[in-house]
């Protein structure tokens, strides 16, 4: 190496790959820093994105009080919003933190997939384990009996409408439906005197397939049997053929489902919110999602209870459990339930943390009071309601439909095996009985059936 | 368009003999050196060590981020994993799975559906506009910049802007434009049939920019003398095409061709972001359907199946390459 030049050149370069290396090898990972100086690291997740800092202030202020509480943990927060689109690229990656939230839709999957720690015997020794609501709590137990989620918070689906629509079809949006006849009159009455969608379901990924559960529990059929190891797909059921005849009427019958048919959660939300859809049915806790993310004027939301047709029918639940990551350590996970109970299910527990919680969703423009299903017995969540009465933000007027009777239909959960494969493999069945006039019904849920037993067998 | 076709003008031609004379000067045979034996100490002599580190950071971020994941990928797709715990070798399993999934000949279909519809709208398009481009004298520029400018907006944004171009209601912008000659309104995106052409549609108008400058680039290189010998011969402007500027700009086709096939056998976005691959299952292609089987139905649990219809694609495209190569080599010479 005699040239200056040539010296500079390898120089540069060897800073370069050091660069390079050492910027590959960044990064932490889940399941590091179990232990530091003593103390348990555990990230958790804090706020969506884009939470104002008053809100983030007011949890920061939560960690506190936790941290002196547990001397031995440190607490990692980090801003996290499920989402369906970056969920799995966050799963696959493995950046998720240790202490994570998820839809009870995932659930199972993620417990039959590995991916979440058993946590049975932290649970189980909670002073409170007794009070959880069984329905509810099942979400996140697999069919041993072995837990490995906490409910955070539950709804129920329902059928969302548009009071104003309501209103420019000359209907009482206080007297929305209660039979599915009703709600196929008032669909067409909408379309006919609105020119928009009176009624519309979501279609697309997962959302087609996991709506027309929910209809096919509202008209008492179920999308598979378990009997011990062995599990039989349902999905050509009477009531899912019920549930897309419905929809075959409404659509080419009364032209009442309106001229686009691609619909995933967001998208509905947003055409509901902007007036272009009167009804579609929905978890209980979409008025965040519509009034704060989409706009929605709130004199405009409706809710009411799904009519419930036919023997066995039910209302499909839904909601949010506390997860923690299968790359936890032992400590973490001790570590990790300390924080859920601390900071998931206090408020419904605990005055303090009650009005703690609900100042911060209120000081974030989040939605206090969305018609919720109790976590642990009806009591309990009545008590919670009452101590954060002043902060309810969500019209109760609007939503009286559905929390004054929803406490009187029975409760299901979703399937719990292959739960996302079966939605995905409905969701083109819906489809195309929304956009072919001959869609074969019979010969579609047969084949979806076959399918769905496919990879029920596979796994 | 009586007139002669415009000649390739002057000034290119310094640069055009510029080149040839670069190029001769970096064929010419190095002056022969007697070899020495290479061992450690020659090749450290010799530069082998600074050569190394200089191509370091390459080498480090193409096998990183480029041949490690295929390597990777191709492992996986015998395996079975949710890269959590240790996988398991599976064999061919995950292979087997994906040709027993119905959705995957229905993906296949697609694919050729959308490659066929992209190669009878998008291909010519693109050429025919090149040509006349270059028979244009005034405003070449700003012809230029207008076929471009598509290229330019964010695939996303592109698709987004068509998704609402494409509302299938009678107040939607195509159908309120059709039906002011009393068509539709048509169902675009929402209709099976319809689908797959409207969305190759939207890509021809997105792609068709650059491989049109692609194509201008390839018309400025053909030799002004053959247009004014087929002049002189009596050609007209149809005739000067078919006997000049295409087999002229045959080598070019030829790789455009390729690309645009290659291109279409992986395309994702479009249907990703129009229809999610429906209305039943009527847009989606095997790119998409890769997607679904590592992230989307099961929630990252068919990573395998992921890997294994990923390793197919890619091989039946390396195969479909070297097959067109070796069809097409005596084609791209004079």
């Amino acid at each position: 190496m005699k040239s200056p030049k040539k010296a500079l050149i390898v120089t540069v370069s060897a800073i370069a790959t050091l660069g390079l290396l050492a910027g590959c090898s960044n990064g932490a990972k889940p399941g590091d820093g179990g232990s530091e100086g003593g103390q348990v690291e555990l990230s958790v997740v804090s706020l969506i994105p884009g939470t104002e800092q008053a809100a983030f202030d007011a949890f920061n202020e939560q960690v506190k009080q936790f941290e002196a509480a547990n001397k031995d943990i440190k607490i990692k927060p980090v801003e996290y919003e499920w989402k369906a689109d970056t969920f799995p690229a966050l799963l696959a990656g493995g950046t998720l933190p240790i202490v994570y939230t998820i839809p009870f839709t995932d659930g199972q999957t993620l417990i039959e997939n590995g991916q979440l720690a058993d946590i049975t015997e932290e649970v189980k020794a909670l002073p409170f384990y007794d009070k959880f609501n069984q329905n509810v709590f099942q979400a996140g137990t697999d069919d041993k009996g072995h837990i490995f989620a906490v409910p955070r918070e539950a709804y129920g689906n329902g059928l969302q409408y548009n009071r104003d629509l309501f209103k420019q079809a000359g209907l009482d949006p206080d007297k929305p439906p209660t039979t599915w006849d009703e709600v196929r009159a008032a669909a067409k009455t909408i379309s006919e005197k609105t020119g928009q969608a009176g009624y519309m379901q979501m279609t697309q990924g997962a959302t087609g397939g996991w709506q027309t559960t929910v209809a096919t529990y509202a008209h008492g059929g179920r999308m598979q049997t378990i009997d011990g190891d062995k599990v039989t797909a349902t999905l050509d059921n009477p009531a899912t053929k019920k549930s897309l005849e419905f929809l075959k009427e409404l659509r080419w019958e009364d032209n009442s489902m309106g001229s686009n048919f691609l619909y995933d959660w967001g998208t509905i939300n947003k055409a509901f919110a902007s007036g272009q859809i009167g009804m579609f049915t929905g978890g209980s806790d979409l008025y965040t999602a519509l009034i704060r993310e989409n706009q929605m004027d709130p004199s405009h939301y409706g809710i009411t209870t799904l009519p419930l047709e036919g023997s066995n029918a039910a209302v499909l639940g839904g909601g949010t459990l506390s997860v923690v990551n299968g790359k936890a350590t032992e400590e973490q996970k001790k570590a990790a339930i300390k924080w859920i109970n601390f900071y998931y299910l206090q408020k419904y527990l605990d005055k303090d943390a009650a009005v703690t919680d609900a100042k911060t969703l209120a000081a974030a423009n989040q939605a206090v009071g969305t018609p919720a299903l109790p976590i642990f017995d009806k009591a309990t969540l009545d008590q919670s309601r009452e101590w954060i009465k002043e902060y309810i933000n969500v019209p109760q007027e609007a939503v009286a439909p559905f929390t004054s009777r929803i406490f009187d239909q029975p409760l299901e959960i979703e399937p719990t095996k292959s739960t996302q494969d079966i939605y995905g493999i409905l969701s083109p069945v819906v489809q195309a009985v929304l956009t072919d006039k001959n869609a074969d019904i019979d010969a579609l849920l047969k084949q979806a059936n076959s399918d769905a037993q496919a990879i029920l067998n596979q796994k | 368009m009586g007139a002669p076709i415009p000649a390739v003008t002057p000034r290119f031609s310094p640069v055009q003999e510029g080149t040839t004379a670069t190029m001769t000067t970096l064929t010419k045979p190095a002056p022969t050196k007697r070899r020495r034996a290479r061992n450690p100490r020659t090749w450290l002599r010799g530069g082998g060590l600074s050569n190394l580190l200089f191509a370091a950071p390459m080498i480090i971020i193409f096998g990183l981020f480029s041949f490690y994941p295929i390597i990777r990928a191709f492992v996986m797709s015998f395996q079975k994993t949710n890269l959590i715990t240790e996988p398991q070798f599976v064999g061919l399993l995950n292979f087997q799975r994906v040709l027993e999934d119905p959705v995957f000949w229905t993906a296949l279909q697609n694919t050729g559906w959308f490659a066929l519809l992209a190669l009878i709208f998008g291909y010519p398009i693109p050429l025919i506009a090149a040509v006349l481009m270059s028979e244009v004298r005034r405003a070449r520029g700003l012809y230029s910049v207008l076929a471009y400018l598509p290229v330019v907006i964010p695939p996303v944004v592109a698709v987004l802007l068509w998704k609402f171009f494409y509302d299938a209601g009678p107040n939607g912008v195509f159908n309120t434009i059709l039906g002011w000659v009393g068509l539709g309104p048509f169902p675009w995106i929402q209709d099976a049939t319809m689908a797959m052409p409207s969305i190759v549609l939207e890509a021809t108008w997105a792609a068709a920019g650059g491989t049109i400058i692609i194509y201008l680039a390839a018309l400025t290189g053909v030799a002004p003398e053959l247009y004014d010998a087929a002049e002189i011969d009596g050609a007209g402007i149809w005739r000067k095409i078919w006997h000049v500027t295409l087999p002229q700009l045959r080598g070019v086709l030829l790789i455009t061709l390729i690309l645009q096939i290659i291109g279409t056998a992986q395309v994702f976005l479009e249907p990703f972001l129009f229809t999610d691959g429906g209305p039943a299952n009527s847009t989606v292609t095997l790119l998409q359907l890769i997607y679904r089987y590592g992230f989307q139905n099961s929630l990252g649990g068919n990573y395998g199946s992921a890997t294994a219809l990923s390793v197919m694609l890619a091989l039946f495209l390396a195969l479909l390459s070297f097959v067109y190569f070796r069809l097409t080599s005596g084609w791209s010479k004079n």
